[in-house]
């Protein structure tokens, strides 16, 4: 061999970082300590920066780089450094209460992956992508961070899943349509950044109102 | 270059809007001494341009404005003209009335009448837009404009609550009638490609069910503006909610827009019309005058009699209009175009007498704040102006000649009993009892004047204080004289105004009536025949004058002096007092009983025995508990199903969107191949 062909390579490790994004999602799924919560998510960070990273080196899309270097930024260090401090100015490090139990929420996690690849495999024959693979799942993800908005009590863990929701979107675009158009991109940092101080904001106001931040406080707001 | 009518128009519609935009600047004082009278000189102009465009062709404009690739479109055409001098000859006299009505408002709520300042002029500009509009875009904007700002307008008073719920009932109204308005032009313009400009629809004709279906609707969405019969409830709430002038602008001319909408959604965009839609419109348009004069006859109200007496004029114009589309259809257009010069003639006079009698309605409550026809009585020896233009009113709005009431209604009239061959021969059968329906309005619209006229300013008054009472100013003088004499001039020169009207007729039905109505000189009207019907009201009035005359002067000249003074016998009573007259509910008796089956009614007797008797009776609109109040129980029914998905709980909302999410997913999965 001549020279060495990089692709089937970088290939390999696209998937394998989808797939590290995807046990990620799992865990987060399943985890009932905020902090550990936290941290799961810097990681899942970390790995969609590399996987974007590893894509911009595949598809020699100079522009990728800059949305792995604006997400490693804002995803990996800002964000779950301000989690940090809001959960220890909040003073709430307790553990996570869901809704329904564990297990079960990991059955039905399942299920929903089966459903998304299901429904990425005729998109994938459409597109012309070399990254069409993880576009299953990118779906898959960002149904698992819905899915754990929906079984968390607390606001912060809800947060958090919303922002995870967010990395989710952010793969399934790369995988598409090799990334958004840097303006969207720059924008929607933007505005993951302002929903995060709007949340901060918004949790002290929830915990001076009722004294806890659950949620189920906020039940009786509506009108009988 | 040189000046066309179409400019001219514009600037006035501009001029309106800055002189609004300027009263919310300046004083209001100045206001009201400065603004309102050069709102009355654009409108007197206004009517100047009407009548020149009347003489003209069509002239179109495209304005640099509106959105990207639909620019706004103006076009002046005769049927333009003809509502554009209507608006301006009755918007003149209303706004010279409202410079000396709103005095005292601009003296005590200055912020208030700067306001209404803004809102009155831009109602006048919107309804002048809405004339022009020659795009369905400007037009919607236009006539969304009317609404809302009338909708300020009739909230003036807005602590009210009354008045506030008048004001939401019509503005619901409003848009309900602009949906089906949007989905008319929808329709109108389905498949025809391009943008919305008349000019695109006029030359894209519709067929079969879609046809109807525009028609039914714009039927909805411009009846709901005129007070056709399921959708008239607004009506008598808002006109009496209103200031008096506003109240005389909505029914004089706003009313009229909603005819000025059918005319041209009806003969000008849409084809040729199938023959039931004619008949709809001319049952439908029957039945609306005999329930709202109805209706106008047993108010004790005054306003709100008023404003159920315009329900009835909107319904014989609008069936006058569905005879129109009778004939035209049927190909038989010199009848098409009697009955249709019958109801322009109608449209106008009924902004004058209309108006003239809001505008002498509001003196009234102005100087009494009264409204209760119950307590008023004896006003003609302390309002002797009002007193005496109103009777112009009155004798107009009853049809008596030689006032224009009556040329209208008998030109309508003949054009009911012409009959001629309708394909349908059981239509040629029923139609006559539309005349008779039309003969009956008549007569009960004159028994509701003699009531609204004896029991206000006849007799004696019942219970208010007259030497309290003031007449009116110089500014309201003008403005009712002006109304009065439009009345006149308009009933006693019937033919020079046929002329006028012939150009619109030719337009829209191909044919015109002023070659045969003026053919035995500008003296008679003979709208088919002189050997089936003429009639001139100049001699009729001479006869009037001199009769009239040769009576007082004979009485005069042979009796004077032989009377003397004695007490009247007294009926066995010693003493009468006001009360005893006959009251407005009483004088309405008789239409209660005979009507009964009309009314909802409720009534409490008092006993006999009872010694502080105390009589009650309420007149409902049956209508309102048939067609209304089991929509509104159904629409609160599904906002409370729509309840339960109310949880309160964050939890359950997220679940909603994902399981939508899934379910959308899954759908487009199905579709892929």
């Amino acid at each position: 061999m001549s020279h060495w062909n990089p692709a089937p390579f970088a290939q390999q490790l696209l998937d394998l970082f989808a797939s590290l994004l995807l046990l990620i999602a799992f865990a987060m799924l399943s985890q009932r300590r905020i902090l550990t919560l936290i941290h799961l998510f810097a990681w899942q960070g970390l790995i969609l920066t590399l996987s974007i990273a590893d894509s911009a080196w595949l598809t020699h899309q100079p522009h990728l780089y800059y949305s792995a270097v604006l997400t490693l930024i804002i995803k990996v260090l800002i964000l779950p450094l301000l989690l940090h401090r809001l959960i220890r100015r909040l003073d709430v490090v307790w553990d996570v209460e869901t809704l329904i139990n564990i297990p079960t929420t990991m059955l039905v996690g399942i299920g929903l992956v089966v459903f998304s690849f299901n429904l990425a495999l005729p998109i994938s024959h459409f597109s012309s992508t070399i990254l069409r693979n993880t576009l299953g799942i990118a779906l898959a993800s960002v149904l698992l961070s819905f899915m754990m908005m929906i079984t968390r009590r607390k606001a912060v863990p809800q947060v958090i899943g919303f922002l995870a929701l967010e990395n989710g979107l952010f793969l399934a675009a790369t995988s598409a349509t090799y990334g958004m158009p840097m303006v969207v991109e720059l924008g929607v940092a933007l505005d993951v950044l302002v929903g995060m101080f709007i949340f901060g904001i918004f949790f002290f106001q929830i915990r001076e109102t009722f004294d806890s931040l659950d949620i189920r406080h906020m039940e009786k707001l509506k009108e009988e | 270059m040189s000046l066309l009518p179409l400019d001219l128009i514009g600037s006035i519609l501009i001029g309106w809007g800055g002189l609004g935009l300027l009263g919310l600047v300046v004083p209001a004082r100045w206001g009201r001494c400065l603004l309102f009278p050069l709102i009355t000189g654009l409108s007197a102009l206004m009517a100047g341009a009407g009548l020149w465009a009347l003489q003209g062709g069509a002239q179109t404009l495209v304005l640099p404005m509106g959105l990207p690739g639909m620019p706004f479109h103006l076009r002046l055409d005769v049927l333009s003209a003809f509502f554009l001098t209507l608006l301006g000859l009755a918007g003149s006299g209303i706004s010279a009335y409202a410079t000396g009505y709103f005095r005292h408002m601009a003296e005590t709520r200055a912020g208030d009448f700067q306001r209404l300042i803004l809102l009155y002029a831009l109602f006048l500009a919107s309804m002048g837009t809405v004339l022009v509009a020659d795009d369905a875009y400007f037009f919607m904007v236009a006539w969304e404009g009317m609404a809302l700002s009338s909708y300020f307008l009739v909230t003036t008073d807005h602590e009210i609550p009354a008045i506030r719920d008048a004001g939401f009932l019509y503005l619901l109204m409003a848009h309900l009638g602009a949906i089906a308005l949007l989905l008319c032009f929808g329709l109108l313009q389905s498949g025809a490609g391009g943008d919305y400009a008349f000019a695109t629809l006029r030359h894209h004709s519709l067929t079969g069910f879609w046809s109807s279906m525009t028609f039914l609707l714009a039927l909805i969405g411009f009846g709901a503006k005129a007070g056709l019969l399921p959708l008239h409830s607004w009506l008598p709430e808002a006109h009496p909610a209103a200031p008096s002038p506003v109240s005389a602008l909505m029914s004089g001319i706003m009313l009229k827009m909603a005819l000025y909408g059918l005319l041209r959604v009806l003969f000008d965009l849409l084809g040729q019309p199938l023959w039931w839609w004619g008949a709809l419109l001319v049952g439908l348009g029957s039945l609306t005058a005999l329930f709202g004069v109805l209706f106008a006859a047993v108010q004790s109200d005054i306003k709100r009699l008023l404003a159920w007496s315009s329900v009835e004029n909107m319904g014989l114009i609008l069936s006058g209009l569905g005879l129109t589309l009778l004939f035209h259809g049927a190909g038989q257009e010199t009848v098409a175009a009697l009955a249709l010069a019958a109801v322009l003639y109608h449209a106008l006079n009924h902004a004058f007498f209309k108006g003239l009698l809001f505008l002498g309605a509001g003196s009234v409550l102005h100087a009494t704040a009264e409204r209760n026809m119950a307590k008023l009585g004896g006003l003609i020896r302390v309002m002797p102006w009002v007193a005496g233009l109103s009777l112009i009113g009155i004798l107009s709005l009853a049809g008596l000649p030689p006032f224009n009431g009556f040329i209208s209604e008998w030109l309508l009239l003949q054009a009911y009993l012409l009959r001629p061959d309708l394909p349908q021969p059981w239509l040629n059968m029923v139609l006559p009892l539309g005349a008779a329906v039309l003969a009956l309005v008549g007569a009960l619209a004159g028994f509701a004047m003699v009531k609204f006229y004896g029991i206000i300013f006849l007799g004696q008054t019942r219970g208010l204080v007259l030497g309290e009472v003031h007449d009116i100013g110089l500014w309201e003088r003008f403005g009712m004289g002006w109304m009065a004499l439009g009345c006149v001039l308009l009933g006693l020169f019937p033919s020079s105004v046929i002329l006028q009207l012939d150009t619109v007729t030719h337009v829209l039905v191909g044919q015109g009536l002023g070659a045969s109505a003026a053919r035995h000189g500008w003296l008679w009207v003979t709208p088919v025949a002189a050997s089936r019907a003429s009639y001139s009201p100049l001699i009729l009035f001479a006869v009037i004058v001199v009769s009239v005359g040769l009576t007082f002067l004979g009485v005069r000249r042979f009796f004077h002096g032989r009377w003397r003074r004695a007490p009247a016998w007294d009926c066995g009573y010693p003493f009468q007092t006001a009360r005893m007259q006959d009251s407005a509910d009483g004088f309405g008796q008789p239409i209660k009983q005979i009507f009964e089956s009309f009314f909802g009614l409720s009534r409490e007797i008092p006993s006999p025995f009872d010694p502080h008797p105390h009589y009650h009776s309420e007149v409902r609109d049956p209508l309102w508990g048939l067609c209304y109040l089991p929509l509104v129980r159904g629409v609160d029914r599904l906002v409370k199903m729509v309840g339960v998905l109310q949880q309160g709980r964050i939890s359950i909302y997220l679940l909603f969107s994902f399981t939508t999410l899934l379910a959308l997913l899954a759908l487009v999965t199905g579709t892929l191949p």
